[in-house]
C-alpha cells in the first residue's frame, strides 16, 4: 500500500487533534484558529472536534494568549497556543522569556509548565519584512525553552506530538513556505523525540548541518552536487535547543567539513552556536574552515526578486560546499 | 453582612500576623541577612487579608512583588517563606528564587511578580483552567497602582471579561509606583473605573478597612462563582515603608505619609472589635505574642537552614 502522503499544515492539525483527543488538560487558543482554522489552515477541523471550550480565537492579544498559558500550566493544564507569525513574537517576550521559561525554576522546580507556543516562521511567500522573520536564535538563548523547527510533515506531526506530551515550554516553529508541502505521514500514533537530529541523506564529503524551510531546497542542492561527485550528508536537527551536536559532530568527524544553512540572518544567527560546538568538540578532525549560509544583514523587503536576493537559496549552499572542497 | 466572632478574631491575627513578619523582614535585611530586593507590605495588610478571607485552599491567588501578606493570607508557611528570604535551601524556592519568586501550589499560591503587571494574564489563565475543567474555583489577582498602567492589564481583563472568567482584579491603589504618584500616572481619580472599559463593575473600596474589603470581594466572589464574570477591585491603601527596604521614601510628602499612618489598618479594626466587645485586651495581647513566637520561629529555621548547594545551581531548569 502507498503511504499516506498528506501537506504539512494537515500533519499539524492532526497532531494536535491526536494530542487533544488523548488528554483532556490540553487546550488550544491564539488569533484566528477556531472558526476559520487558523491563517495557514493548520487548525482546521479542531473547533468542530473539541467544541469551544477547548478550542478558543482570542482577541489580538499575544502578551495574554502567552500569559494565560502560563497560569493555566501552572493551574495543571497542557495548553496549546498560537502566536500566528514568529515575528509577532516579539510582543510577547517577557511573557515567553520572563515569565513562561523562568517559572519552573525560580519557584523551586514544581510546577511543570507544560505550555506548546507554534509559531508560522521565515519568509519566502512575498510578505515582507514584519511578516517573514524567523527568531529561533532569540529562543534558543533562553534556558528553559525548547526550540522545534521541522522540515517535513512527518517530522512536523511527530514532533508537534512530543512537544505538547513534553513537561517544559515548546517553542515550536513552522515554517510558513513549507505549510502546503506533502509528504509522507503515517495516520497513526508516533513521535519524534525531541533532541533527536535527523540524518535526511547520507554522504561522505561534507556535513550539511540545515533546519527548516531551507532544509528542503538543500536536500536538492545535495542532489545537484551529488551529480557532480560531490557526496554531501544532510543533517536536520529539528530540535535546535536541546541541541543533538552528537549527531552533528559525529558526522563532521567521518567528512572533516561542514556547512551550516539556515533562512535567519547570519550575524548571530543560530548557525554561529552551531559552528562553535563543531570547532570546540571536532577541531581536529576539521579540513577546512566552517562555513555559514544565512540572510544577510538586511530587512526582507516586499518585492519578490530582492527577497529571493535577500532569503538564502540553493546556489548559495552549493557556493559554500565548493568554497571548502 | 454578618461576620462570625471566629472569623474576625481571624482575621484580626491574620493581619497581625503579616505586621509581624513583615517588622521582622525589615530588620533581617537591615541586618543584611537577606539577599536581593524586598518589598514589605505593612500598611496594606487589610487588603490580602479581607480578600483572601473568602477563598478556599483550592482557590487561587496571583501575587505581586509585594507579596508576603498575600501569602500569609492564603496559608503560606512562614519558615518556608523566611528560609526563601534569606536564601535557603529549605525556602519556598529552594534558595533560588527569594521574595518576588514564591509559589505554593498545594494552597493556590500560583506565584508572584518581579515584573509589575505580569501577573494579571497569568491569574486569569488560571481562571480559565477552572472553567475548562468546570470546578468553582475563583482566582484573585493583585496587582498595583503602577500595573493598572501596563498594557496586559488591558489585555488581560478584555479576555477575563469577554470569557466571563472567574477573576477577582484587586488593584492595591498604594498611590505610588516607586516614586511617580498617581495624580502623574492616572488621568482619573479612580482605576476601578476602568472596568466600564471592559464591561465588568468597578468597585471602589476603603483598603485600610479589613470589613470594607471583606464586603467588596464577597460580592465579587459570589459573582464570579455565578458565572458572570470578573470585578475590578481597587482598594485606596498605602505603603508605610520606602518602594523597597533601603528607599527611603523622601518623595512623599511628610503629611501624606502622617494622614495614613492615622489609618493603620490593624489599629482601626482593633479597635472596631474591642469597642464591640468581639476582642479583649488580653486576646490583643496573645494575638500579638503568638505572631512573634511565629515569626521568631521562621527566623530560627532560616537561620539554621544550609544555603543550596554549588551542584544544585542547574537543577530545575527543565522538567
Amino acid at each position: 500500500m502507498a503511504e499516506r502522503q498528506i501537506a504539512f499544515r494537515e500533519a499539524i492539525a492532526e497532531a494536535i487533534k491526536e494530542e487533544m483527543t488523548r488528554d483532556e488538560k490540553t487546550f488550544a487558543m491564539g488569533e484566528d484558529m477556531a472558526v476559520i482554522g487558523g491563517a495557514f489552515g493548520a487548525t482546521k477541523g479542531l473547533l468542530e472536534e473539541f467544541g469551544e471550550e477547548r478550542v478558543m480565537d482570542t482577541p489580538i492579544s499575544e502578551t495574554a494568549i502567552v500569559g494565560f498559558a502560563l497560569g493555566a500550566a501552572i493551574a495543571g493544564m497542557r495548553p496549546i497556543v498560537e502566536i500566528m507569525r514568529c515575528d509577532w513574537m516579539t510582543i510577547c517576550m517577557d511573557e515567553i522569556v520572563n515569565q513562561t521559561a523562568k517559572m519552573r525554576y525560580f519557584t523551586g522546580g514544581r510546577p511543570q509548565i507544560a505550555v506548546v507556543i507554534r509559531t508560522a516562521t521565515e519568509g519566502g511567500i512575498g510578505l515582507g519584512a514584519q511578516h517573514s522573520q524567523s527568531f529561533e536564535a532569540w529562543f534558543t538563548h533562553v534556558p528553559g525553552l525548547k526550540v522545534v523547527m521541522p522540515s517535513t510533515p512527518y517530522d512536523a506531526k511527530g514532533l508537534l506530538k512530543a512537544a505538547i506530551r513534553d513537561h517544559n515550554p515548546v517553542i515550536f516553529m513552522e515554517p510558513q513556505i513549507l505549510y502546503g508541502a506533502s509528504g509522507p505521514v503515517p495516520a497513526e500514533d508516533y513521535v519524534v523525540p525531541l533532541g533527536k537530529a535527523d540524518v535526511k541523506r547520507e554522504g561522505k564529503d561534507i556535513t550539511i548541518v540545515a533546519w527548516g524551510g531551507i532544509t528542503p531546497r538543500v536536500m536538492n542542492a545535495a542532489q545537484t552536487l551529488a551529480d557532480e561527485g560531490i557526496d554531501a550528508e544532510v543533517i536536520d536537527p529539528r530540535t535546535l535547543r536541546p541541541l543533538d551536536i552528537e549527531t552533528i559532530v559525529a558526522s563532521v568527524k567521518k567528512t572533516s567539513k561542514a556547512v551550516i544553512a539556515h533562512e535567519a540572518n547570519k550575524t548571530s544567527g543560530f548557525g554561529a552556536e552551531v559552528a562553535a560546538q563543531i570547532q570546540e568538540l571536532a577541531f581536529d578532525y576539521l579540513d577546512a574552515p566552517i562555513q555559514r549560509v544565512g540572510a544577510p544583514d538586511v530587512l526582507v523587503p516586499i518585492n519578490r526578486n530582492l527577497e529571493r536576493i535577500v532569503l538564502p537559496g540553493p546556489e548559495r549552499v552549493i557556493e559554500a560546499v565548493k568554497a571548502i572542497l | 453582612m454578618p461576620v462570625a466572632k471566629e472569623k474576625l478574631l481571624d482575621l484580626y491575627r491574620t493581619m497581625v500576623r503579616i505586621r509581624r513578619f513583615e517588622e521582622r523582614v525589615s530588620e533581617e535585611f537591615a541586618a543584611g541577612n537577606i539577599p536581593g530586593s524586598v518589598h514589605v507590605y505593612i500598611g496594606e495588610e487589610a487588603v490580602a487579608t479581607g480578600a483572601i478571607a473568602h477563598l478556599r485552599k483550592d482557590d487561587y491567588i496571583m501575587s505581586t512583588h509585594r507579596g508576603h501578606g498575600h501569602l500569609v493570607a492564603k496559608g503560606g508557611k512562614m519558615n518556608l517563606m523566611m528560609a526563601e528570604l534569606f536564601a535557603k535551601q529549605t525556602g519556598y524556592c529552594l534558595g533560588k528564587g527569594g521574595s518576588m519568586h514564591i509559589a505554593d501550589l498545594d494552597i493556590g499560591m500560583l506565584g508572584a511578580a518581579g515584573i509589575v503587571g505580569s501577573g494579571i494574564p497569568i491569574a486569569t489563565g488560571a481562571g480559565l483552567s477552572a472553567r475548562i475543567r468546570g470546578t468553582d474555583q475563583v482566582t484573585i489577582c493583585f496587582f498595583g497602582d503602577g500595573a493598572s498602567n501596563i498594557g496586559r492589564f488591558h489585555e488581560g481583563i478584555n479576555m477575563a471579561s469577554i470569557w466571563k472568567l472567574p477573576v477577582i482584579f484587586l488593584c492595591e491603589n498604594n498611590l505610588w509606583a516607586v516614586s511617580v504618584p498617581t495624580s502623574t500616572s492616572l488621568a482619573i481619580q479612580d482605576i476601578a473605573d476602568r472596568g466600564v472599559a471592559y464591561g465588568i463593575p468597578g468597585v471602589v473600596v476603603d483598603g485600610q478597612d479589613v470589613m470594607a474589603v471583606y464586603e467588596a470581594v464577597g460580592e465579587a466572589v459570589t459573582r464570579a462563582k455565578k458565572g458572570e464574570g470578573p470585578t475590578l477591585v481597587e482598594a485606596k491603601t498605602y505603603r508605610y515603608r520606602g518602594h523597597f527596604e533601603g528607599d527611603a521614601g523622601t518623595y512623599r510628602p511628610r503629611e501624606e505619609i502622617e494622614k495614613w499612618l492615622a489609618r493603620d489598618p490593624i489599629n482601626i479594626f482593633r479597635e472596631q472589635l474591642t469597642k464591640t466587645q468581639m476582642l479583649t485586651e488580653k486576646q490583643v495581647a496573645e494575638i500579638d505574642k503568638e505572631a512573634l513566637e511565629e515569626v521568631a520561629k521562621a527566623v530560627q529555621f532560616a537561620k539554621e537552614s544550609p544555603f543550596p548547594k554549588p551542584e544544585e545551581t542547574l537543577d530545575n531548569v527543565y522538567a
